[in-house]
């Protein structure tokens, strides 16, 4: 059990320039894969992609906004030109509106909707057939506690990642003889920029969310290396025997009322 | 940067950790302690069969890792103080409890006779209180410690013909639940697998009491999206992992191993 989990592999990470997204496309590359890391942010997205080459792994950063068809082709398609192949494909990129039904503009409903679900989408249907026509695959997406639970005033983010939640078990269904395995995460409050973002849009204190987390069992909210390895663990022939699943990583928040 | 890169490197995950292992002396159990042996953690095997209980630890043993076996009915109080109390003795800690002792008899309501309802209540369900009811003050002690719950599929959805089964499976995920929010400011984290059906002893048996042929049953059972039935080490890893620092942000997680077999 000793050696690196993922040697061989290569994994295309979307949002991968910060957050959580960075923390996979880090740990993913020390463990022996190629990654691939896409996100709307070039200039961060190099970063990440610089700092693995430097510690010895490989990367690249491909710039997409994968709300759209064709830059998801192409980061596809310049991936595997350079890599070979994709058989990890982490669905992370998303963003968060804090606003009830009553509150949310249209377009900004839309807008969560094609970042946090129709993304998945997407980049799935470009890599999904590189995968079957391969050894197989594991696809992860990053759905949230807030997919599985409701919370107040996000009514739009609610929606869609309840929505990834069940394209999860949708695509393990459909996917799972051609050996993909689609599994999603689904965190709780993590100390990323989405989260100090969150708080501004309520008007809040950045550190908020940090005090507020006090009340779950673990008494904190989770680092992004937290949910990376939980992305790893999804990622690897460890979870063989794992599809369709929806893996809550949240220090307790889920667990009931208490 | 430096910190994640390095941070996984070595070789073993359970390093310096002690794991008590119920129902270890065969299936889930069984690989469930020679995996977290070559992860480094010394092992507490519990189980009824004394017989195949001292060959898991001897295997282990030979493998160069550590273990002891311990006979204890997980139905009883005083024979889960005395595993606890000896593991201590031996190792001086507790780390990890797996509760994984469980017994399955296919009966509905109707031909589930009282006997087999408290067998199957009082292993599956009472066991992993009276377990977690003897480890845990050590364990808050440590300020540390890691419970993992077998459940099944059918703690979360039903299955036919197994009542008692599915209602003693589906209190395990709750106490899972209830579990990890009592104990989560002391430091203890509180996870339970779902397991489908997975290649152990249990699975034959099962066919058996239900008259059908194993090359059917079989093919009943692969009827899942992955197309096939698990391995017990598939098992073991997801127990490794929600014993080790990989889920050091989880509690209270339910985790379903299954091929598939609930995405529909």
């Amino acid at each position: 059990m000793s050696g690196k989990q993922l040697h061989g592999k290569t994994a295309l990470v979307t949002g991968g320039a910060g957050g959580i997204g960075r923390a996979a496309a880090l740990l993913f590359a020390s463990e022996g894969a190629a990654v691939g890391v896409v996100d709307l942010n070039q200039q961060q997205g190099h970063e990440v992609a610089r700092e693995i080459s430097m510690a010895g792994g490989r990367a690249i950063s491909e710039p997409a906004d994968v709300t759209r068809p064709a830059d998801c082709r192409r980061v596809v398609e310049r991936i595997v030109h350079e890599f070979g192949g994709i058989h990890i494909l982490f669905n992370n990129a998303g963003i968060i509106r804090r606003a009830s039904v009553v509150e949310i503009s249209e377009e900004d409903w839309d807008a969560v909707m094609a970042v946090n679900v129709k993304s998945v989408f997407l980049m799935s249907r470009e890599v999904i057939p590189i995968m079957a026509g391969a050894e197989g695959g594991s696809i992860i997406n990053t759905a949230s506690g807030w997919g599985l639970a409701g919370g107040p005033r996000a009514a739009a983010y609610c929606a869609s990642k309840g929505a990834v939640v069940l394209l999860t078990k949708a695509m393990a269904i459909d996917h799972g003889r051609q050996k993909i395995r689609v599994n999603c995460i689904c965190p709780g409050d993590t100390d990323t920029a989405m989260l100090r973002s969150e708080a501004r849009q309520l008007g809040e204190a950045e550190d908020r969310f940090l005090a507020e987390s006090a009340g779950r069992p673990l008494g904190r909210v989770g680092k992004p290396e937290e949910i990376a390895r939980a992305a790893l663990y999804l990622a690897s022939d460890a979870a063989s025997f794992v599809t369709g699943a929806a893996l809550v990583v949240d220090g307790g928040g889920l667990a009931g009322s208490g | 940067m430096a910190e994640v890169w390095q941070g996984r490197v070595k070789g073993m995950r359970l390093e310096h950790k002690v794991a008590l292992i119920t129902g270890g002396t065969s299936g889930i159990g069984e690989a469930t302690a020679v995996l977290f042996a070559k992860e480094g953690a010394n092992i507490t095997v519990t189980g009824r069969n004394e017989k195949r209980g001292h060959t898991v630890a001897e295997k282990i043993t030979n493998d160069g890792g550590k273990a002891i076996f311990i006979r204890a009915d997980v139905r009883k109080a005083e024979e889960c103080r005395r595993a606890v109390d000896e593991t201590l003795r031996v190792f001086a800690r507790l780390d990890i409890l797996f509760n994984n002792a469980g017994v399955f008899y296919p009966h509905t309501t109707l031909d589930c006779s009282e006997e087999e309802w408290d067998l199957q209540m009082d292993v599956n369900l009472k066991g992993t209180f009276l377990m977690s009811k003897a480890a845990l003050p050590h364990m808050i002690e440590q300020r540390r410690g890691v419970i993992i719950n077998n459940s099944s599929g059918w703690g979360i959805a039903g299955g036919d013909a197994a009542v008692a089964y599915c209602a003693s499976k589906g209190g395990v995920v709750l106490l899972t639940k209830a579990m990890a929010i009592d104990h989560g400011r002391q430091g203890i984290r509180v996870n339970c697998i779902c397991p489908g059906d997975v290649e152990t002893p249990m699975l034959p048996e099962d066919a058996r009491m239900r008259g059908l042929k194993w090359k059917d049953y079989l093919a009943g059972c692969a009827n899942r999206p992955l197309g096939r039935i698990g391995t017990t080490d598939e098992i073991a890893k997801a127990a490794l992992f929600l014993a080790s620092d990989d889920s050091s942000f989880m509690t209270g997680a339910a985790l379903v191993v299954d091929g598939g077999g609930l995405a529909d």
